[in-house]
Parts: C-alpha cells; structure tokens; sequence
C-alpha cells in the first residue's frame, strides 16, 4: 500500500513537472523576470513599438491607415510586423496590447528617454550603432542587391568588379551604402538620397544606372515602383553577416526578454515561415 | 560682469541637468569628431564650389532682373511684367521643390543635349531662386540712391542706361553690400539642399555618419565648418564698407 501510494505521489509529482516544464510554443513566458508583469516597459499593460513612416512592403503590409501612409504596421502583415507580434505574443501581450507610433529612422538614436519599447525599420546592427542603442539579436539575415532598368548595360553585369564603372546610388544611412563604399568600390562615388523614391527618380532621369538595397525591397522595387525596372544580381555577403535587429534605449533589460523570445521563435521555425510567406525570394542572379 | 554670471549659470544649469551626460556622448563625442571631421571637410568642397559658382551668377543675372524691372516707357511693360512675374514665382515656390522639379523632372525629360547631372541642376535650381531675392535687394539699393542723382546724370546728357551704369548702379551696390552678404551666406547653408539629388556634400556626408555610428557629434563638426567660414567673411564684408565709407567721406571734417 505504501509503496503504491508513494508510486502514485512519484508519477503525480513527475506529471505536473512535465507539465509545468515547458509551455507550449505559443504560450506567453511566464518565468521570473521576463514575466509579462516584470518588464521594463514605456507604458505599463502595451507594447510601445514604432517604426519610420511610410513604412513599405514586404516589411509591413495592411490598406494605408492615418496617418500611415503605403501601410499599416498594425495589421500585423508584412515581415516586421509578423515578426513584432509574434514576439509580442511570446512576451504575453495580445495584439490589442500593442500600440504603433511613427518616428523618422533619424530620431530612433536620439539621446533621452525613447518613446518606444523597441523600434523596427530594416535597422542593421554595427558594433559603432550598439554603443549608443542595444540591439535585439537578428530576426533577419539580408542579402544586398542591385536595381536597375531593363535593357541598360548594367544588367549585363555578372560580377561584383564589373559594377566598378557604373554610377550607383543608394539611400542614407543605410548600409547598401556602406556596401557601395567598401565592398563594391566603384570609381564615380555613389550618390546618396533621402529616400529609395528619390534614388528611383534618379534612376529614371539617367542620373544613376544602378540602386543598391537589400533584397526583398529590391523585389518590391522592381515589381511595384520600377515600370520596366530588373534586379541586376544579389549581391555576395562578405565579411560579418549583415542582420537586422530591434533597437532598444541603451541597457534596457527588455532586450534579454525579447531575444528569448526571438530564440524561441527561430528554433520552433516560426521565422522560417514568415520568410517564406513575406520575403519570396525567386529569382534573383548570384553576382560573384 | 552681469554677463558672465548670466553665461556661467546657463553653464550650470546645463551641465547638471539629469540628461547631460548623455547629451554630451551623443553630441560632443571627441573621438567621433575626430573620425567624422576629415571626411566632412573634404565633403565641403563640393558645397564651395557650388556656391562660389552659383554665387557669381546670381549676383549678375539678379542686377539683370533689377533693372529690367526698372525700364522705363511703356513699350518695355512686357520686359517689366516678365521680370516681376519671375521673382514672384520664384520667390514663392519653395526651394526644395524647384530643386525636386528641376533636378529630376528635366532630366527625365531626355531632351538632346540638355545636361542631366545632378551638380548642374542643383546650381540651376539655386541661382534661379536666390535672383529673385537677390533682385530685390537691388531694387532697395537702386531706389535709395536718390533721385538727384539719376536726374542730375540725366540733364548732363546720360542716357538711362547710361545714368544706371555709370552713376546709380555704383552707388547703389555699396549700399546693399550687408544684405547681399546675407544671402550669400544664406546661399553657403542652401546648398545642402543639392543633396537632394545624389551629390555627397558636407551636410549629407555629416549625416552618413550619424546614422553610421548612431551618434550626432558629426552634426556638430559639420556646424563648426560652416561657422569658421562665415565668421572671416563677414569681418572681411565689414573691412569692406568701412574702407569704402572712408573713401565716401574723405576730408570731412571727423
């Protein structure tokens, strides 16, 4: 009698364990200091998030709504938005408990108090950038690429040395220029614009014959905003791959909170799947 | 004395506000400048050449503008009606926007030996605005010469063209050298605006580097720049007039 009951005290005790012992993939993070109620939050009970605005394809998606223009961050459609309320999910807010703001890429590394939690924008991380903002770890891994028109020379290109001649531009503060300045080299300097729009005039009135961008706008680019425009190749990675991350106030503890989530949502293939659902990529030419 | 402690108070206060010091990493970060600097300044060389270039034609084609306005006889009303509607056009539309329609929209036109780049349209774009104002300043110069003096040229037998060039004009000029000083140097600071259309000049170059590093101290490079040109010029304007008030006023009794 004894050792039954012991037996069933055993596989009762070893059931709840099991039980308890991992969530669901999808359940909220319930343990210690990243439990919903711990966090190091702007407004307690939301998730503050913000990106630039207009925020574009296939990184947000959704009908425009005020005052966002191309998109609605909202929506949860889109590869940044899918990924943000999934991570939201994780930490254990409902997509009710997620408010967006709009803040220009520039004013996301402004000095004082950040109005938001985390900001997204197809922000990549640099040792230079994590000294004055803390980094998520990487929700997407990204391949440059080069835009052009169809039928100019530049199309013919096959490798990195055979863009040298050509007039490329890119946009501001991105790393499609630092890629144009360090790796591609080309003899005229690049010209730099404010936005992809204002590179896209430029590659209509002649002035430049190639964009560089990362690869899924390059895709976006080219199906929506180019009439007669081509993906000229994707272009290699070299030296440390080059990955987006969320940007955070400096030392904020909420950081460790989102990259366990980040981990779990890679390792239960969840990412994986908003790639392959948001971020096609068919298509593009390797450039050497 | 009362300004120093005014000066040094505002120091103190600054200085120990709660989100000082991380200002002073963001804004005053000295090895940052050190990197940043190099690069800007030789980024600024593109912004002297557009304006030194730019600045040679405005001040010819806006004293076109000015006394075209001022022809008389109403056989040039057309002449005068063109120049008015210019500098109102110009005036009026902003200059970015002139900069965005003729930087890119001409271009995309094609048009057979029409120049394309971006550096030529920007300084286009720029010396077409700024004639406009500049044109005006002119025009306050030419009127307040006073009108003995265009008379007096007149009855000794100039023609108007003559009494303008060889008489008013001149003293015109002198008067208006302070505000056309001013829109030089408002001039130095516009041609940021080129940017807009691909060219890499100091301002953009300050602004690659914040977003490269996260960090605004090149923003402050960049301000530092900008003053130390200005600050000579305008002494040197000051010499100017000084030196030509001496000449005006010469053995008059101090």
């Amino acid at each position: 009698m004894r050792t039954v009951l012991f037996g069933l005290t055993l596989t009762s005790l070893a059931l709840v364990l099991a039980a308890t012992a991992t969530g669901t993939p999808s359940g909220p993070a319930q343990s210690g200091s990243c439990a919903k109620a711990n966090l190091n939050l702007v407004k307690d009970g939301q998730l503050s998030l913000a990106t630039d605005n207009p925020a574009f394809p296939p990184w947000w998606g959704g009908a425009a709504k005020k005052p966002w223009q191309v998109s609605n961050p909202a929506s949860g459609k889109g590869y940044e938005s899918a990924v943000a309320y999934a991570v939201a999910k994780q930490l254990g807010f409902s997509k009710g408990q997620v408010a967006w703001s709009a803040v220009p890429f520039n004013n996301s590394f402004r000095p004082g108090k950040k109005p938001f939690d985390f900001y997204m924008a197809q922000v990549s991380y640099s040792k230079e950038r994590a000294q004055n903002v803390s980094f998520s770890n990487s929700y997407y891994y990204v391949n440059q690429a080069v835009v052009a028109n169809a039928g100019t020379p530049i199309t013919r290109v096959g490798t990195v040395a055979g863009l040298r001649r050509y007039k490329l531009g890119a946009q501001v503060g991105t790393t499609s220029y630092a890629y144009i300045q360090n790796i591609i080299r080309p003899s005229q300097s690049a010209a730099v614009y404010d936005s992809n729009n204002d590179a896209i005039s430029a590659l209509n009135a002649g002035q430049i014959d190639g964009i560089v961008v990362d690869l899924p706008t390059a895709f976006f680019v080219v199906a929506v905003q180019l009439d007669d425009g081509e993906i000229v190749g994707k272009l290699p990675q070299r030296g440390a791959r080059e990955q987006f991350g969320m940007v955070f106030q400096k030392g904020n503890t909420l950081v460790r909170c989102v990259n366990r989530a980040l981990n779990r949502l890679w390792a239960n293939g969840t990412i994986k799947g908003l790639q392959r659902k948001y971020l096609a990529q068919a298509g593009a030419p390797d450039l050497r | 004395m009362s300004t120093a402690i005014f000066v040094a108070l505002i120091a103190f206060a600054v200085v120990n506000s709660a989100g000082w010091d991380d200002v002073k990493q963001s804004f005053f970060d000295r090895q940052e400048f050190e990197e940043a600097f190099p690069e800007i300044l030789s980024a600024f060389w593109t912004n002297v050449k557009i304006f030194l270039v730019a600045e040679v034609f405005i001040l010819v084609f806006a004293l076109l503008i000015a006394v075209l306005r001022s022809v008389p006889g109403p056989v040039f009303f057309p002449v005068r009606a063109l120049a008015v509607v210019y500098v109102d056009l110009f005036r009026g539309i902003p200059t970015i926007l002139v900069i965005y329609i003729l930087g890119f929209g001409v271009p995309a036109l094609a048009l057979p030996g029409v120049p394309i780049g971006p550096l030529f349209w920007g300084i286009v774009s720029l010396v077409l605005v700024y004639s406009a104002y500049v044109s005006e300043v002119y025009r306050a110069g030419i009127d307040s010469v006073h009108p003995s003096q265009a008379a007096a040229a007149r009855s000794l037998g100039l023609t108007h063209g003559q009494a303008l060039r060889f008489v008013v004009i001149p003293q015109a000029v002198r008067r208006v050298i302070p505000p056309l000083l001013n829109d030089f140097i408002g001039l130095q600071k516009d041609t940021a605006l080129v940017a807009l259309l691909g060219v890499v000049e100091a301002f953009r170059q300050s602004q690659i580097d914040v977003a490269g590093s996260f960090n605004y101290t090149p923003y402050i490079a960049t301000a530092i720049i900008f003053v130390a040109l200005t600050v000579p010029m305008a002494r040197f304007t000051d010499w100017l007039i000084a030196r030509d008030k001496r000449r005006q006023q010469a053995g008059r009794v101090a």
